[in-house]
């Protein structure tokens, strides 16, 4: 592994720790508000990796000067495809946000809680009692 | 060289903002860190050549999506509860998944390599031809709304989606709970 390897992959490695931390938000938070920012960050990450898949060294943005007449062929252009791509994927991505923090205002006014763990119990305590109600219904035998 | 180099500053900027989200136990600091957050990936964007994407960020993740949490926040909860245990799983897991996607990219082409894949093949015929076929100076506008017009319509399915849904669930017309029913019977005569 040369240094100029490391320097040419320095970026992707670091996407994928910011990756990583968003993730880990995602699974070890329990709070649904904190879950969908460790999403939010997770996402980002991704984006960032493919518009640097887009980059050229040397490039500017690929915007032609106004008369397009005047349109310089030595310049060098970086890729507009995986900004489209990123520019959809952004709008998309705050529309899931939105439902998800619809899911989670309703998640909210029926359980009290946004917290994981509060839930999981409740809902365990709502199993253990229809059980015991069913268990009575049948006399005892379930 | 430059470039990289204000890309690894600026990363260090956002990793340290996803760590403090991580400890911070206030939603409300969590919120506004997840903006700052998204500025930061704005201005990654712009080293990176990506204005349009800069700025829709910018407009978007930083400004609607803390609008949007915001109000999130002042619906259900202020604070984080702390959680007691500390399970070292999830640790292993984003580890592991990390150490995969690092070999992953092991050959990929190098950062900003003219000669990649990504770069020779329909992105050329983008940058030749738009100016005649579009005639619009903007090439993401162009490909956007005419080349890949079709994908923008997509998007806009989405979010009709998405807004749909946000009406159902949380919306005047939403069903709520086991108490609708009651209400519903009242309704007609009062």
């Amino acid at each position: 592994m040369s240094v100029d390897f490391i320097i040419s992959h320095m970026n992707y490695w670091l996407f994928i720790v910011l990756m990583m931390t968003g993730f880990y938000i995602v699974v070890s938070r329990g709070n649904f508000i904190k879950k969908i920012i460790g999403l939010n960050i997770f996402q980002s990450a991704v984006f960032m990796f493919y518009i640097s898949l887009g980059k050229v060294t040397g490039g500017t943005a690929p915007i032609f000067p106004l008369k397009l007449e005047n349109i310089d062929p030595s310049v060098v252009y970086s890729n507009p495809l995986p900004h489209v791509l990123i520019l959809t994927a952004i709008v998309v991505g705050v529309a899931t946000t939105a439902l998800g923090l619809a899911l989670i205002v309703r998640i909210r006014e029926e359980f009290g809680t946004i917290e994981e763990e509060d839930i999981l119990e409740i809902e365990s305590d709502m199993q253990a009692k229809d059980n015991r109600r069913h268990g009575d219904a049948m006399g005892g035998r379930a | 060289m430059i470039e990289i180099l204000i890309n690894i500053v600026l990363f260090f900027f956002m990793i340290v903002t996803a760590i403090a989200v991580l400890r911070m136990q206030r939603l409300f600091g969590v919120v506004m860190l997840s903006g700052v957050f998204s500025l930061l990936s704005a201005l990654l964007f712009v080293t990176l050549d990506a204005v349009d994407v800069a700025f829709t960020e910018a407009a978007v993740g930083a400004g609607i999506t803390t609008v949007l949490m915001l109000g999130t926040m002042a619906l259900t909860a202020r604070e984080e509860k702390l959680r007691s245990n500390f399970s070292p799983v999830p640790l292993i897991v984003v580890l592991v998944t990390g150490a995969v996607l690092i070999y992953g990219t092991l050959d990929m082409p190098h950062f900003g390599a003219a000669d990649s894949p990504a770069q020779t093949q329909v992105a050329n015929v983008y940058l030749t031809e738009s100016p005649d076929d579009i005639g619009v100076p903007n090439v993401v506008t162009a490909i956007l709304a005419s080349y890949r017009g079709y994908d923008t319509l997509g998007e806009t399915v989405v979010v009709f989606t998405a807004c749909v849904g946000v009406l159902m669930l949380i919306g005047s017309f939403a069903r709520r709970g086991v108490r609708l029913p009651r209400r519903r019977r009242r309704g007609p005569s009062s």
